[in-house]
Protein backbone atom coordinates (compact mmCIF):
# COMPACT_ATOMS: atom_id res chain seq x y z
CA UNK A 1 0.00 0.00 0.00
CA UNK A 2 1.23 3.46 -0.78
CA UNK A 3 0.64 6.40 0.79
CA UNK A 4 1.99 9.79 0.49
CA UNK A 5 2.91 12.50 3.27
CA UNK A 6 3.09 15.98 2.46
CA UNK A 7 4.75 18.47 4.87
CA UNK A 8 7.27 21.41 3.89
CA UNK A 9 9.76 20.14 6.99
CA UNK A 10 12.05 17.66 5.28
CA UNK A 11 12.73 15.81 8.77
CA UNK A 12 9.61 13.90 8.78
CA UNK A 13 10.61 11.67 6.49
CA UNK A 14 13.52 10.50 8.15
CA UNK A 15 10.76 10.34 11.00
CA UNK A 16 8.17 8.16 9.63
CA UNK A 17 10.56 6.29 7.84
CA UNK A 18 11.63 5.36 11.18
CA UNK A 19 8.06 4.89 12.74
CA UNK A 20 7.11 2.30 10.21
CA UNK A 21 10.13 0.49 9.89
CA UNK A 22 9.05 -2.51 10.56
CA UNK A 23 6.02 -2.19 7.89
CA UNK A 24 7.81 -0.68 5.32
CA UNK A 25 10.53 -4.04 5.86
CA UNK A 26 7.69 -6.44 5.29
CA UNK A 27 7.22 -4.69 2.00
CA UNK A 28 3.16 -4.11 3.39
CA UNK A 29 3.62 -0.11 3.70
CA UNK A 30 5.21 1.97 0.94
CA UNK A 31 5.76 5.97 1.60
CA UNK A 32 6.50 8.74 -0.69
CA UNK A 33 7.29 12.36 0.87
CA UNK A 34 6.50 15.50 -0.87
CA UNK A 35 7.85 19.08 0.58
CA UNK A 36 5.05 21.16 -0.98
CA UNK A 37 1.93 21.08 -2.51
CA UNK A 38 2.87 21.07 -5.78
CA UNK A 39 5.16 18.27 -5.72
CA UNK A 40 2.42 16.46 -3.96
CA UNK A 41 0.88 16.61 -7.32
CA UNK A 42 3.46 16.08 -9.65
CA UNK A 43 4.06 12.93 -7.25
CA UNK A 44 0.31 11.45 -7.79
CA UNK A 45 0.37 12.42 -11.43
CA UNK A 46 3.42 10.45 -12.30
CA UNK A 47 1.04 7.29 -12.84
CA UNK A 48 -2.85 7.29 -13.74
CA UNK A 49 -4.70 6.15 -11.80
CA UNK A 50 -2.30 6.88 -8.73
CA UNK A 51 -0.36 3.89 -7.19
CA UNK A 52 -0.92 5.86 -3.55
CA UNK A 53 -4.19 5.40 -1.90
CA UNK A 54 -3.82 7.88 1.25
CA UNK A 55 -2.55 11.01 1.53
CA UNK A 56 -1.48 12.61 4.99
CA UNK A 57 -0.91 16.28 4.57
CA UNK A 58 0.51 19.44 6.51
CA UNK A 59 -1.75 22.13 6.40
CA UNK A 60 0.60 24.92 7.05
CA UNK A 61 2.92 25.37 3.98
CA UNK A 62 4.66 27.59 1.71
CA UNK A 63 2.76 28.22 -1.50
CA UNK A 64 -0.30 25.94 -1.88
CA UNK A 65 -1.59 24.88 1.85
CA UNK A 66 -2.45 21.87 2.62
CA UNK A 67 -6.35 23.07 2.48
CA UNK A 68 -5.79 24.38 -1.00
CA UNK A 69 -3.73 20.76 -1.88
CA UNK A 70 -6.99 18.70 -0.34
CA UNK A 71 -9.33 20.13 -2.61
CA UNK A 72 -7.82 19.38 -5.90
CA UNK A 73 -6.87 15.62 -4.86
CA UNK A 74 -10.41 15.37 -3.92
CA UNK A 75 -11.59 17.58 -7.04
CA UNK A 76 -9.08 15.63 -9.51
CA UNK A 77 -8.58 12.11 -7.41
CA UNK A 78 -12.23 11.70 -5.32
CA UNK A 79 -11.04 8.31 -4.53
CA UNK A 80 -7.97 8.94 -2.79
CA UNK A 81 -8.19 9.35 1.36
CA UNK A 82 -6.80 12.45 2.37
CA UNK A 83 -6.12 13.86 6.46
CA UNK A 84 -5.05 16.42 7.43
CA UNK A 85 -1.71 16.75 9.79
CA UNK A 86 -1.27 20.63 11.10
CA UNK A 87 -0.13 22.25 14.50
CA UNK A 88 -3.42 24.33 14.30
CA UNK A 89 -5.97 22.18 15.75
CA UNK A 90 -8.36 25.14 15.71
CA UNK A 91 -12.24 24.55 14.56
CA UNK A 92 -11.48 26.59 11.74
CA UNK A 93 -9.31 24.66 9.89
CA UNK A 94 -10.66 21.34 11.38
CA UNK A 95 -14.04 22.50 9.98
CA UNK A 96 -12.51 23.70 6.02
CA UNK A 97 -10.76 19.92 6.27
CA UNK A 98 -13.62 18.01 6.86
CA UNK A 99 -16.22 20.26 4.87
CA UNK A 100 -13.32 19.41 1.96
CA UNK A 101 -13.46 16.25 2.34
CA UNK A 102 -10.53 15.50 4.75
CA UNK A 103 -10.95 11.39 6.08
CA UNK A 104 -9.21 12.40 9.46
CA UNK A 105 -7.80 15.67 11.12
CA UNK A 106 -4.51 14.79 13.34
CA UNK A 107 -2.88 17.00 15.14
CA UNK A 108 1.23 17.90 15.59
CA UNK A 109 2.91 16.60 17.45
CA UNK A 110 1.44 13.95 15.77
CA UNK A 111 0.36 10.33 18.11
CA UNK A 112 2.13 7.91 15.98
CA UNK A 113 -0.14 4.95 17.74
CA UNK A 114 -3.45 5.90 16.23
CA UNK A 115 -1.38 7.24 12.67
CA UNK A 116 -0.57 3.48 12.56
CA UNK A 117 -4.48 2.70 13.88
CA UNK A 118 -5.62 4.62 11.03
CA UNK A 119 -3.20 2.65 8.56
CA UNK A 120 -4.20 -0.80 9.99
CA UNK A 121 -7.78 -0.08 9.49
CA UNK A 122 -6.89 1.00 5.80
CA UNK A 123 -4.96 -2.25 4.71
CA UNK A 124 -7.46 -4.82 6.52
CA UNK B 1 18.38 167.66 30.79
CA UNK B 2 17.72 164.30 32.98
CA UNK B 3 18.48 160.78 31.22
CA UNK B 4 19.65 159.12 34.85
CA UNK B 5 16.04 157.73 35.29
CA UNK B 6 15.45 156.66 31.81
CA UNK B 7 19.02 155.17 31.56
CA UNK B 8 18.23 153.33 34.73
CA UNK B 9 15.22 151.97 33.24
CA UNK B 10 16.24 150.65 30.16
CA UNK B 11 18.90 149.42 31.98
CA UNK B 12 16.14 147.47 34.52
CA UNK B 13 13.90 146.50 31.52
CA UNK B 14 17.00 144.63 29.43
CA UNK B 15 17.97 143.49 32.56
CA UNK B 16 14.43 141.51 33.17
CA UNK B 17 14.47 140.23 29.81
CA UNK B 18 16.31 136.55 29.22
CA UNK B 19 19.21 136.44 27.02
CA UNK B 20 19.66 133.15 25.11
CA UNK B 21 20.25 130.42 27.40
CA UNK B 22 20.49 132.41 30.60
CA UNK B 23 17.32 133.49 32.48
CA UNK B 24 17.37 135.22 35.55
CA UNK B 25 15.96 134.17 38.93
CA UNK B 26 12.34 135.13 39.88
CA UNK B 27 13.91 136.89 42.88
CA UNK B 28 15.98 138.83 40.93
CA UNK B 29 13.30 139.52 38.22
CA UNK B 30 11.20 141.01 41.48
CA UNK B 31 14.06 143.07 42.46
CA UNK B 32 13.73 144.52 39.00
CA UNK B 33 10.83 145.05 38.48
CA UNK B 34 10.32 147.51 42.06
CA UNK B 35 13.78 149.15 40.65
CA UNK B 36 11.61 149.96 37.41
CA UNK B 37 8.53 150.98 39.72
CA UNK B 38 10.31 153.34 41.29
CA UNK B 39 12.38 154.68 38.05
CA UNK B 40 9.06 155.52 36.47
CA UNK B 41 7.80 156.88 39.63
CA UNK B 42 10.68 159.21 39.92
CA UNK B 43 10.19 160.26 36.15
CA UNK B 44 6.21 161.17 36.67
CA UNK B 45 7.25 162.95 40.15
CA UNK B 46 10.08 164.84 38.03
CA UNK B 47 8.01 165.44 34.75
CA UNK B 48 5.17 167.43 37.63
CA UNK B 49 7.77 168.90 39.76
CA UNK B 50 6.85 167.11 43.19
CA UNK B 51 10.36 166.33 44.15
CA UNK B 52 13.38 168.63 43.08
CA UNK B 53 15.44 167.90 40.12
CA UNK B 54 18.39 167.33 42.58
CA UNK B 55 17.01 164.63 44.19
CA UNK B 56 15.15 162.61 41.04
CA UNK B 57 18.79 162.81 39.45
CA UNK B 58 20.23 161.68 42.38
CA UNK B 59 17.80 158.50 42.70
CA UNK B 60 18.73 157.98 38.82
CA UNK B 61 22.33 157.92 39.36
CA UNK B 62 21.62 155.39 42.56
CA UNK B 63 19.59 152.91 40.57
CA UNK B 64 22.11 152.71 37.98
CA UNK B 65 25.23 152.78 39.95
CA UNK B 66 22.77 149.82 41.68
CA UNK B 67 22.65 148.03 38.25
CA UNK B 68 26.65 148.51 37.44
CA UNK B 69 27.46 147.03 40.56
CA UNK B 70 24.57 144.30 40.11
CA UNK B 71 26.17 143.29 36.44
CA UNK B 72 29.95 143.16 38.23
CA UNK B 73 29.36 141.85 40.60
CA UNK B 74 26.30 139.05 40.22
CA UNK B 75 27.19 136.04 38.31
CA UNK B 76 23.67 136.17 37.21
CA UNK B 77 24.39 139.54 35.16
CA UNK B 78 27.66 138.86 33.77
CA UNK B 79 25.62 138.21 30.23
CA UNK B 80 24.41 141.54 30.35
CA UNK B 81 27.77 143.94 30.78
CA UNK B 82 27.55 144.88 27.53
CA UNK B 83 24.75 147.13 28.34
CA UNK B 84 26.25 148.53 30.83
CA UNK B 85 28.91 149.03 28.69
CA UNK B 86 27.46 150.61 26.17
CA UNK B 87 25.61 153.12 28.42
CA UNK B 88 28.35 153.87 30.86
CA UNK B 89 29.90 156.61 28.70
CA UNK B 90 26.49 158.14 28.24
CA UNK B 91 25.91 158.19 32.21
CA UNK B 92 29.50 159.63 32.87
CA UNK B 93 29.00 162.80 30.95
CA UNK B 94 25.58 162.98 31.83
CA UNK B 95 27.30 163.13 35.33
CA UNK B 96 30.15 165.11 34.79
CA UNK B 97 27.77 167.76 32.95
CA UNK B 98 25.75 167.60 35.99
CA UNK B 99 28.20 168.05 38.52
CA UNK B 100 30.08 170.83 36.52
CA UNK B 101 26.63 172.61 36.08
CA UNK B 102 25.98 172.62 39.69
CA UNK B 103 29.03 173.60 40.73
CA UNK B 104 29.81 176.56 38.77
CA UNK B 105 26.87 177.36 36.02
CA UNK B 106 29.78 179.83 34.46
CA UNK B 107 32.13 177.42 33.47
CA UNK B 108 29.14 175.17 32.14
CA UNK B 109 28.35 177.65 29.90
CA UNK B 110 31.55 177.69 28.03
CA UNK B 111 31.91 173.77 28.39
CA UNK B 112 28.34 172.99 27.47
CA UNK B 113 29.46 172.61 23.68
CA UNK B 114 31.82 169.87 24.31
CA UNK B 115 30.18 168.50 26.76
CA UNK B 116 27.51 168.30 23.94
CA UNK B 117 29.56 166.96 21.52
CA UNK B 118 31.14 164.26 24.12
CA UNK B 119 27.48 163.18 24.71
CA UNK B 120 26.46 162.48 21.43
CA UNK B 121 30.07 160.50 20.76
CA UNK B 122 28.74 158.55 24.22
CA UNK B 123 24.81 157.95 22.25
CA UNK B 124 26.74 157.29 19.04
CA UNK B 125 28.73 154.20 21.10
CA UNK B 126 25.81 153.43 23.47
CA UNK B 127 23.76 152.76 19.57
CA UNK B 128 26.36 150.86 17.84
CA UNK B 129 26.99 149.10 21.11
CA UNK B 130 22.88 148.35 21.76
CA UNK B 131 22.96 146.82 17.92
CA UNK B 132 26.19 144.79 18.54
CA UNK B 133 24.63 143.14 21.66
CA UNK B 134 20.94 142.94 19.77
CA UNK B 135 23.30 140.85 17.02
CA UNK B 136 24.84 138.82 19.69
CA UNK B 137 21.80 138.19 21.85
CA UNK B 138 19.79 136.82 18.70
CA UNK B 139 22.45 134.84 18.47
CA UNK B 140 22.63 133.44 21.40
CA UNK B 141 18.31 133.03 21.18
CA UNK B 142 18.85 131.44 17.99
CA UNK B 143 21.24 129.00 20.29
CA UNK B 144 18.87 128.72 22.66
CA UNK B 145 16.34 128.00 20.39
CA UNK B 146 18.43 125.10 18.99
CA UNK B 147 19.46 124.29 22.18
CA UNK B 148 15.58 123.59 23.02
CA UNK B 149 15.31 121.81 19.61
CA UNK B 150 17.98 119.58 20.83
CA UNK B 151 16.30 119.71 24.02
CA UNK B 152 12.91 118.30 22.99
CA UNK B 153 14.68 115.96 20.47
CA UNK B 154 16.65 114.57 22.95
CA UNK B 155 13.10 114.44 24.97
CA UNK B 156 11.64 112.47 22.15
CA UNK B 157 14.09 110.11 21.77
CA UNK B 158 14.45 109.38 25.09
CA UNK B 159 11.01 108.82 25.11
CA UNK B 160 10.75 106.58 21.58
CA UNK B 161 14.43 104.88 23.69
CA UNK B 162 11.75 103.61 26.96
CA UNK B 163 8.95 102.64 24.49
CA UNK B 164 11.52 100.88 22.63
CA UNK B 165 12.90 99.36 25.39
CA UNK B 166 9.87 98.50 26.59
CA UNK B 167 8.64 96.91 23.14
CA UNK B 168 11.82 94.53 23.89
CA UNK B 169 11.50 93.65 27.16
CA UNK B 170 7.86 92.32 26.05
CA UNK B 171 9.06 90.56 22.66
CA UNK B 172 12.57 89.15 24.84
CA UNK B 173 9.91 87.89 27.54
CA UNK B 174 7.53 86.33 24.32
CA UNK B 175 10.13 84.90 22.25
CA UNK B 176 11.67 83.61 25.75
CA UNK B 177 8.43 81.79 26.65
CA UNK B 178 8.40 80.79 22.83
CA UNK B 179 11.81 79.33 23.33
CA UNK B 180 10.48 77.22 26.36
CA UNK B 181 7.30 75.84 24.82
CA UNK B 182 9.76 74.82 21.92
CA UNK B 183 12.03 73.04 24.15
CA UNK B 184 9.21 71.47 25.78
CA UNK B 185 7.60 70.66 22.16
CA UNK B 186 11.34 69.29 21.34
CA UNK B 187 11.48 66.85 24.30
CA UNK B 188 8.01 65.25 23.99
CA UNK B 189 8.81 64.87 20.87
CA UNK B 190 11.80 63.13 20.99
CA UNK B 191 10.11 60.88 23.84
CA UNK B 192 7.78 60.17 21.41
CA UNK B 193 9.97 59.12 18.55
CA UNK B 194 11.40 56.87 21.35
CA UNK B 195 8.00 55.49 22.04
CA UNK B 196 7.33 55.09 18.15
CA UNK B 197 10.43 53.18 17.59
CA UNK B 198 9.20 51.09 20.30
CA UNK B 199 5.88 50.45 19.33
CA UNK B 200 7.62 49.87 15.40
CA UNK B 201 9.95 47.31 17.31
CA UNK B 202 6.68 45.95 19.06
CA UNK B 203 4.73 45.92 16.33
CA UNK B 204 7.06 44.01 14.07
CA UNK B 205 7.12 41.96 17.06
CA UNK B 206 3.60 41.35 17.08
CA UNK B 207 3.50 40.30 13.91
CA UNK B 208 6.08 37.66 14.76
CA UNK B 209 4.57 36.10 18.18
CA UNK B 210 2.48 33.56 16.33
CA UNK B 211 5.39 32.59 13.66
CA UNK B 212 7.61 32.27 16.47
CA UNK B 213 5.39 30.37 18.27
CA UNK B 214 4.91 28.28 15.30
CA UNK B 215 8.82 28.12 14.52
CA UNK B 216 9.53 27.19 18.37
CA UNK B 217 6.77 24.34 18.18
CA UNK B 218 7.91 22.79 15.40
CA UNK B 219 11.58 22.02 16.17
CA UNK B 220 10.34 20.45 19.84
CA UNK B 221 7.94 18.76 18.21
CA UNK B 222 11.04 16.91 16.31
CA UNK B 223 12.87 16.95 19.27
CA UNK B 224 10.22 14.66 20.89
CA UNK B 225 9.61 12.62 18.20
CA UNK B 226 12.76 11.55 17.51
CA UNK B 227 13.49 10.76 21.32
CA UNK B 228 10.46 9.13 21.10
CA UNK B 229 11.68 6.90 17.91
CA UNK B 230 14.86 6.47 19.29
CA UNK B 231 13.84 4.74 22.64
CA UNK B 232 12.04 2.49 20.54
CA UNK B 233 14.92 1.67 18.08
CA UNK B 234 17.11 1.12 21.02
CA UNK B 235 14.44 -1.78 22.28
CA UNK B 236 14.16 -2.90 18.82
CA UNK B 237 17.59 -2.77 18.62
CA UNK B 238 18.27 -5.46 21.82
CA UNK B 239 15.79 -7.97 20.01
CA UNK B 240 17.91 -8.12 16.99
CA UNK B 241 20.69 -8.42 19.01
CA UNK B 242 18.98 -11.23 20.68
CA UNK B 243 18.66 -12.64 17.49
CA UNK B 244 22.19 -12.07 16.56
CA UNK B 245 20.65 -10.23 13.81
CA UNK B 246 24.59 -7.85 13.26
CA UNK B 247 23.17 -6.01 10.21
CA UNK B 248 20.47 -5.11 11.47
CA UNK B 249 21.85 -3.87 14.82
CA UNK B 250 24.25 -2.14 12.73
CA UNK B 251 21.15 -0.15 10.31
CA UNK B 252 19.44 1.04 13.60
CA UNK B 253 22.74 2.04 15.14
CA UNK B 254 23.30 4.42 12.41
CA UNK B 255 19.89 5.85 12.55
CA UNK B 256 20.38 6.17 16.43
CA UNK B 257 23.07 8.48 15.21
CA UNK B 258 21.25 10.14 12.90
CA UNK B 259 18.23 10.93 15.57
CA UNK B 260 20.46 12.65 18.04
CA UNK B 261 22.35 14.73 15.26
CA UNK B 262 18.52 15.49 14.10
CA UNK B 263 17.80 16.40 17.59
CA UNK B 264 20.45 18.44 18.11
CA UNK B 265 19.79 20.15 14.99
CA UNK B 266 16.59 21.30 15.85
CA UNK B 267 17.00 21.70 19.30
CA UNK B 268 19.74 24.23 18.56
CA UNK B 269 16.93 25.40 15.92
CA UNK B 270 14.56 26.54 18.95
CA UNK B 271 16.99 28.20 20.84
CA UNK B 272 18.44 30.01 18.02
CA UNK B 273 14.56 31.49 17.76
CA UNK B 274 14.53 32.73 21.36
CA UNK B 275 17.71 34.18 21.03
CA UNK B 276 16.51 35.86 17.86
CA UNK B 277 13.16 37.02 19.74
CA UNK B 278 14.94 38.06 22.94
CA UNK B 279 17.48 40.17 21.19
CA UNK B 280 14.73 41.82 18.40
CA UNK B 281 13.05 43.14 21.72
CA UNK B 282 15.99 43.87 23.63
CA UNK B 283 16.50 47.35 23.58
CA UNK B 284 19.51 48.32 21.69
CA UNK B 285 22.93 48.56 23.28
CA UNK B 286 24.73 49.67 20.02
CA UNK B 287 27.07 46.69 20.63
CA UNK B 288 28.47 45.97 16.92
CA UNK B 289 28.83 42.34 16.40
CA UNK B 290 29.66 40.40 13.10
CA UNK B 291 26.23 39.40 11.60
CA UNK B 292 25.84 36.05 9.30
CA UNK B 293 22.52 37.81 7.23
CA UNK B 294 21.96 34.00 5.31
CA UNK B 295 21.01 33.04 9.05
CA UNK B 296 19.51 36.66 10.20
CA UNK B 297 17.30 36.34 6.43
CA UNK B 298 16.44 32.65 6.44
CA UNK B 299 15.14 32.85 9.83
CA UNK B 300 12.92 36.31 9.73
CA UNK B 301 11.46 34.62 6.79
CA UNK B 302 10.15 32.11 8.41
CA UNK B 303 9.12 33.96 11.44
CA UNK B 304 7.38 36.24 9.36
CA UNK B 305 5.45 33.99 7.09
CA UNK B 306 4.55 31.69 10.13
CA UNK B 307 3.62 34.78 11.57
CA UNK B 308 1.53 36.28 9.50
CA UNK B 309 -0.33 32.91 8.94
CA UNK B 310 -1.04 32.47 12.23
CA UNK B 311 -3.02 35.73 12.07
CA UNK B 312 -4.91 35.65 8.89
CA UNK B 313 -5.45 32.34 8.22
CA UNK B 314 -6.50 32.88 4.62
CA UNK B 315 -2.81 34.45 4.48
CA UNK B 316 -0.85 32.59 2.28
CA UNK B 317 2.64 32.86 -0.08
CA UNK B 318 5.07 30.59 -1.62
CA UNK B 319 8.06 31.62 -0.53
CA UNK B 320 11.84 30.86 -1.51
CA UNK B 321 15.29 31.73 -0.35
CA UNK B 322 18.68 31.75 -2.49
CA UNK B 323 21.64 32.30 -0.05
CA UNK B 324 25.21 32.49 -1.51
CA UNK B 325 27.05 30.24 0.71
CA UNK B 326 30.50 32.45 0.41
CA UNK B 327 28.69 35.83 1.92
CA UNK B 328 31.12 37.91 3.65
CA UNK B 329 29.63 38.37 7.22
CA UNK B 330 29.09 41.82 7.93
CA UNK B 331 30.49 44.52 10.62
CA UNK B 332 26.99 45.45 12.75
CA UNK B 333 24.26 45.63 15.34
CA UNK B 334 22.22 42.42 14.84
CA UNK B 335 18.97 43.26 16.28
CA UNK B 336 18.92 46.35 14.26
CA UNK B 337 20.06 44.85 10.44
CA UNK B 338 17.30 41.87 11.55
CA UNK B 339 14.97 44.79 11.78
CA UNK B 340 15.29 45.93 8.27
CA UNK B 341 14.97 42.63 6.81
CA UNK B 342 12.16 41.73 8.83
CA UNK B 343 10.33 44.78 7.89
CA UNK B 344 10.97 44.44 4.66
CA UNK B 345 9.72 40.65 4.38
CA UNK B 346 7.16 41.84 6.29
CA UNK B 347 6.22 44.57 3.76
CA UNK B 348 6.41 41.71 1.44
CA UNK B 349 4.39 39.44 2.50
CA UNK B 350 1.86 42.70 3.43
CA UNK B 351 2.11 43.46 -0.60
CA UNK B 352 1.20 40.02 -1.79
CA UNK B 353 -1.51 39.28 0.21
CA UNK B 354 -3.30 42.29 -0.83
CA UNK B 355 -2.82 42.13 -4.20
CA UNK B 356 -3.68 38.17 -3.76
CA UNK B 357 -7.43 39.57 -2.09
CA UNK B 358 -7.58 41.68 -5.19
CA UNK B 359 -7.13 39.31 -7.41
CA UNK B 360 -10.27 37.89 -6.40
CA UNK B 361 -12.15 40.33 -8.11
CA UNK B 362 -10.06 40.98 -11.23
CA UNK B 363 -11.91 41.02 -14.75
CA UNK B 364 -9.16 39.46 -16.58
CA UNK B 365 -8.88 35.39 -15.88
CA UNK B 366 -5.21 35.88 -15.94
CA UNK B 367 -4.56 37.76 -13.21
CA UNK B 368 -7.26 35.49 -11.09
CA UNK B 369 -5.25 33.03 -11.14
CA UNK B 370 -2.16 35.42 -8.80
CA UNK B 371 0.25 33.42 -7.10
CA UNK B 372 2.05 35.11 -4.66
CA UNK B 373 5.22 34.46 -3.79
CA UNK B 374 8.37 36.15 -1.99
CA UNK B 375 12.34 35.85 -2.84
CA UNK B 376 15.08 36.76 -0.71
CA UNK B 377 18.73 35.91 -2.02
CA UNK B 378 21.98 36.95 -0.98
CA UNK B 379 25.02 37.72 -3.06
CA UNK B 380 28.64 38.65 -2.72
CA UNK B 381 29.35 42.24 -4.47
CA UNK B 382 32.64 41.95 -5.54
CA UNK B 383 34.03 45.47 -4.93
CA UNK B 384 31.86 47.53 -2.64
CA UNK B 385 33.22 51.13 -1.82
CA UNK B 386 36.92 49.03 -2.31
CA UNK B 387 36.22 45.83 -0.34
CA UNK B 388 34.17 42.66 -0.42
CA UNK B 389 30.14 43.59 0.15
CA UNK B 390 27.32 42.04 1.30
CA UNK B 391 23.92 42.50 -1.33
CA UNK B 392 20.61 40.93 -0.28
CA UNK B 393 17.52 41.40 -2.22
CA UNK B 394 13.73 40.95 -1.37
CA UNK B 395 11.31 40.62 -4.23
CA UNK B 396 7.69 40.36 -4.10
CA UNK B 397 5.70 40.16 -6.57
CA UNK B 398 2.54 42.22 -5.58
CA UNK B 399 1.23 45.37 -6.93
CA UNK B 400 3.96 47.38 -6.99
CA UNK B 401 4.54 50.76 -5.93
CA UNK B 402 3.09 53.49 -7.89
CA UNK B 403 5.51 55.98 -9.15
CA UNK B 404 4.40 58.79 -7.92
CA UNK B 405 4.94 57.62 -3.99
CA UNK B 406 8.21 56.14 -4.19
CA UNK B 407 10.30 58.77 -3.32
CA UNK B 408 7.98 59.31 -0.11
CA UNK B 409 8.13 55.45 1.27
CA UNK B 410 11.35 56.55 3.15
CA UNK B 411 9.78 59.30 4.75
CA UNK B 412 8.69 59.06 8.03
CA UNK B 413 4.96 58.04 8.92
CA UNK B 414 4.31 57.62 5.21
CA UNK B 415 1.94 54.72 5.12
CA UNK B 416 0.05 53.29 2.56
CA UNK B 417 -1.80 51.01 5.09
CA UNK B 418 -4.68 51.59 6.45
CA UNK B 419 -5.32 54.12 9.76
CA UNK B 420 -3.67 51.93 12.69
CA UNK B 421 -2.04 49.29 10.75
CA UNK B 422 1.10 50.98 10.33
CA UNK B 423 3.51 53.32 12.12
CA UNK B 424 4.72 54.67 8.73
CA UNK B 425 8.12 54.68 10.27
CA UNK B 426 9.42 50.80 9.19
CA UNK B 427 11.06 52.01 5.83
CA UNK B 428 11.99 55.19 7.30
CA UNK B 429 13.91 53.41 10.19
CA UNK B 430 15.60 50.80 8.02
CA UNK B 431 16.97 53.32 5.65
CA UNK B 432 18.60 54.98 8.65
CA UNK B 433 19.71 51.81 9.86
CA UNK B 434 21.52 50.97 6.72
CA UNK B 435 23.13 54.59 6.40
CA UNK B 436 24.14 54.06 9.89
CA UNK B 437 25.55 50.75 8.94
CA UNK B 438 27.91 51.88 5.63
CA UNK B 439 25.26 50.87 3.11
CA UNK B 440 22.46 51.62 0.76
CA UNK B 441 18.85 50.88 0.53
CA UNK B 442 17.37 51.04 -2.73
CA UNK B 443 14.31 50.09 -4.20
CA UNK B 444 13.05 49.08 -8.05
CA UNK B 445 9.07 48.63 -8.83
CA UNK B 446 6.80 47.82 -11.44
CA UNK B 447 3.43 48.24 -11.37
CA UNK B 448 1.67 45.55 -11.77
CA UNK B 449 4.85 43.02 -11.95
CA UNK B 450 6.18 43.62 -8.16
CA UNK B 451 8.59 45.35 -6.00
CA UNK B 452 12.58 44.38 -5.24
CA UNK B 453 14.24 45.94 -1.99
CA UNK B 454 18.31 46.12 -2.18
CA UNK B 455 20.56 46.01 0.76
CA UNK B 456 24.07 46.92 -0.18
CA UNK B 457 26.42 46.90 3.07
CA UNK B 458 30.36 46.43 3.48
CA UNK B 459 31.64 42.86 4.30
CA UNK B 460 33.90 42.04 6.50
CA UNK B 461 37.39 41.06 4.99
CA UNK B 462 37.72 37.08 6.36
CA UNK B 463 40.66 36.41 6.18
CA UNK B 464 41.16 39.15 9.38
CA UNK B 465 40.06 37.99 12.03
CA UNK B 466 37.57 40.70 14.40
CA UNK B 467 36.72 40.21 17.68
MG1 LIG C 1 4.45 23.10 8.02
Amino acid sequence: MKILIVDDEKDVEMLFRQKFRKEIKNGNLELVFAFSGAEAMRVLEESNPPKVVYVFSDINMPGMTGLELLDKIKEKYPQINVSMISAYGDSDNYNKAIKSGAKEFFTKPINFDSLREEIKALMN
Amino acid sequence: MNFENIIALILLYYLRKPIGVAAISPEWKNWLKWGMIVAVTTLVLQATNLLPDLLTKFIGLALIAGVVYAVVNIEDFHGRRSLVYALLPLIVISVISDIIEFVSPNWYKTLEYLLDIAGFFALIWAISMWFISRKQRKALELERKKAEEREKEFRITESLKAELEVQVAERTAALTQQKEALEKALNELKSTQTQLIHAEKMASLGELTAGIAHEIQNPLNFVNNFSEVSHELIQEMQEELSKGEIEEVKAIAMDLAQNLEKINHHGKRADAIVKGMLQHSRSNDGKKDLCDLNAIADEYLRLSYHGLRAKDKSFNSDFSIELDPDLPKVEGIPQELGRVILNLINNAFYAVNERSKNAKDEKDPNLQTYKPKVTISTSTIPDFKGKKGVKISLSDNGSGIPENIRSKIFQPFFTTKPTGQGTGLGLSLSYDIIKAHGGNLTLKSKEGLGTTFEITLPGVDQSRKVL
